[in-house]
């Protein structure tokens, strides 16, 4: 789960690093109070999603109210990388003379939680990375072990930040460190950490996403969620609890097992065709919930056709053929369907297929050959 | 013989008493009654699944059953406390079959098995487990599609698996022993670790790798494989996936330039390891090699 900057920001305050003032506003009106409290200059940013917020014009420095105001109603309501700007966070703007990265992510190959510093901050990290490598520092550790101040002044004075700054920042990206555990973060990242003229550090960019696994201990958090940015066939899908994603193609894929599905995905592409979603129905799922995929698949305007690749274990093959069965009744299916059935009860679902106009095959590579002359004549 | 486990395991089952549990845990007995010795969920203890004694802890179920191995089912919010009260028990490998726990958790659980410089195993966690054929089965592979064999299978995937070595079955070439390595970002037991026990293991002559996108395990496994005697069949599976999205498993998702699936076909194409497109050219190579 993404978190917003705004939001992000807030959750740092608690855990001792400082941000800039401001506050959030959702009309050119609040933008113009919240720069008149600030006095001076400021900053209006778009409260989107996505990165490369700036390079889109959702970030704008401005002189005074009025200037904020302008900003305000143009950013809002823009569309950024296909999503809409519904917020923006009005701060003061921050004079940097140095500017630093500071992030704590999971290290999957090192099965720990890594922690990252860099003097090149205010760039995305990743190219940082590519192109200059030796101005990043990384460190390792888990949630029992922790990081201490030292071991960040340390990890700092390595990145090559200012020796006049790293007192301080070592608390703050201890803090970091212990916000990404106690918060179950994925990602808790300060890009950039700007440095004053005076010494001090103050977090201009601030991204958090958090462990969406986690949030059963952190019932605070449903209320942070915003649906923004999704897909509305994917929301559809949350609320029937399927694993979906939307894809660009015109042919509908459903199968259990994440692989099988990625693989089908793979197999329609080989055979010169398009999916149009990635759908799991998991194990050992009954006819209903195979009935709640091909009915939010239906949802889908541009499938037309649908692919079922099942290869029953857990799951009966009976209960996937009863499951197009009641779909056929209840939504009216009349796309054309190829199903492959494999494994737990074969023979039943095959003998409930024979009942309705799919037409069945024998393996994945047939049933992805078929699926695709069928799309791609226009049956 | 074969890797991890063979017919001397003696596996506990943790949450037997909950439906996923108790299914399964007959499924294993079904493969091979020795195997399954003992259940455990807190406050059933005295009670019994089918004759499988149910124990209140891991320690009692070791000291009464000398259960060496345990499967994990219970729920996610109390998998990683699972794992770690095994780990106090005695258990040198745990089989965790839980998807959805915290990845935080997972590291600490996972990171457990190492402690004191031992060498104990977390095989997943959302993994469908570990098939020795004929020996022993610990999780929820479907143990008919099985045939004893020379081939080891490793994988990131459930039914993707099963497809794989039912087309192996079905073309004679049995198995040696089949994990699942798991679908989560962090898993206790990667392909190397696999592939480093199977080079030694006498009855393996050749492995199928499973791979999809995500992470670079595979891009490890291809290096790894440089160095092995016995030759090894990929096949990557999620090519067309799009970057950013989670596909299903927690693990299968493009981040930035990380974990496509064209950069783990480079690292096995550079490293001489053969790369089947379809799943049918998976049994097509092997049989070649074998």
């Amino acid at each position: 789960m993404k978190l917003h900057e705004y939001q992000a920001k807030e959750i740092m305050r608690r855990y001792g690093i400082p941000t800039p003032r401001g506050k959030v506003a959702e009309t050119p009106d609040e933008v113009f109070k919240i720069a008149t409290e600030l006095g001076g200059r400021a900053v209006v940013k778009a409260q989107v999603h996505v990165g490369g917020r700036g390079k889109a014009g959702g970030i704008r420095v401005v002189n005074n109210p009025d200037e904020a105001r302008v900003a305000g109603s143009e950013i809002l309501g823009m569309d950024i990388k296909g999503l809409t700007v519904g917020k923006v966070l009005v701060e003061e703007a921050i004079e940097a003379v140095s500017e630093y990265y500071l992030g704590v992510t999971v290290d999957r190959s090192q099965k720990s939680v890594t922690i990252i510093a860099s003097s090149e901050g205010g760039i995305d990290i990743e190219e940082v990375a590519a192109k200059t490598p030796q101005k990043i520092s990384k460190m390792w550790s888990t949630p029992k072990e922790g990081f201490m101040p030292w071991q960040a002044r340390s990890l700092a004075l390595d990145a090559g930040f200012d020796e006049g700054t790293i007192a301080r920042v070592g608390g703050y990206f201890s803090g970091l460190f212990k916000l990404f555990e106690r918060e179950d973060a994925e990602l808790a990242e300060i890009n950039p950490l700007m440095v004053t003229k005076d010494g001090k550090a103050i977090a201009a960019d601030a991204k958090i996403t958090l462990d969406d696994n986690a949030l059963f201990r952190h019932p605070g958090y449903s209320d942070l969620w915003e649906e923004e940015g999704d897909d509305p066939l994917e929301q559809e899908a949350r609320k029937r609890k399927l694993t979906y994603v939307k894809l660009n193609g015109d042919i509908g894929v459903i199968g259990n097992g994440a692989g099988l599905v990625m693989a089908t995905i793979d197999a329609i592409k080989a055979e010169g065709g398009e999916a149009a979603n990635f759908l799991d129905i998991g194990g050992g799922a009954r006819a209903e919930v195979v009935q709640s995929a091909l009915e939010l698949i239906l949802m889908d305007e541009a499938v037309k056709a649908i692919l079922i690749n099942v290869f029953g274990g857990i799951t009966r093959c009976d209960e996937v053929a009863q499951g197009l069965l009641k779909a056929i009744e209840s939504v009216n299916l009349d796309l054309p369907v190829v199903v492959r059935l494999v494994g737990t009860k074969e023979a039943e679902g095959r003998a409930i297929l024979s009942e309705t106009p799919a037409v069945t095959a024998d393996t994945m590579v047939d049933a992805a050959k078929r699926i695709v002359a069928i799309a791609g004549g226009g049956i | 013989m074969g890797i991890f486990i063979d017919r001397r395991t003696k596996v506990v089952v943790q949450g037997i008493t909950g439906r996923e549990g108790r299914f399964h845990a007959l499924r294993m007995r079904d493969y091979n009654p020795d195997v399954v010795v003992a259940g455990v969920t807190p406050g059933k203890g005295g009670q019994d699944v089918e004759g499988i004694p149910v124990f209140n802890t891991v320690l009692e179920a070791v000291k009464e059953t000398g259960a060496n191995a345990s499967c994990i089912f219970v729920p996610a919010w109390a998998a990683a406390d699972a794992v770690m009260e095994s780990f106090a028990a005695g258990i040198e490998l745990v089989v965790c079959i839980t998807e959805g726990i915290p990845t935080l958790d997972v590291i600490n659980m996972v990171s457990q098995a190492n402690v004191d410089g031992l060498a104990r195993r977390v095989i997943g966690p959302n993994s469908p487990g570990i098939i020795t054929c004929g020996e022993a089965s610990i999780g929820i592979m479907p143990g008919q599609i099985f045939k004893p064999g020379p081939v080891g299978v490793i994988s990131r995937s459930g039914t993707l698996t099963y497809e794989v070595v039912g087309l192996l079955s079905s073309c004679g070439i049995g198995q040696s022993t089949c994990i699942g390595v798991g679908g989560d970002p962090i898993i206790g037991t990667t392909f190397v670790d696999c592939l480093g026990a199977f080079e030694k293991d006498d009855n393996t002559k050749a492995v199928v790798l499973i791979g999809e996108i995500g992470g670079s395990d595979e891009e490890d496994a291809a290096e790894f494989i440089r160095n092995m005697t016995k030759p090894v069949v990929t096949f990557i599976s999620g090519r067309t996936a799009p970057p950013g999205k989670r596909m299903g498993h927690a693990g299968a998702i493009v981040s930035g330039s990380m974990g496509t699936a064209e950069s783990k076909v480079k690292a096995f194409q550079k490293a001489g390891v053969p790369v089947a497109n379809t799943i049918n050219q998976i049994a097509d190579i092997m049989k070649e090699l074998l």
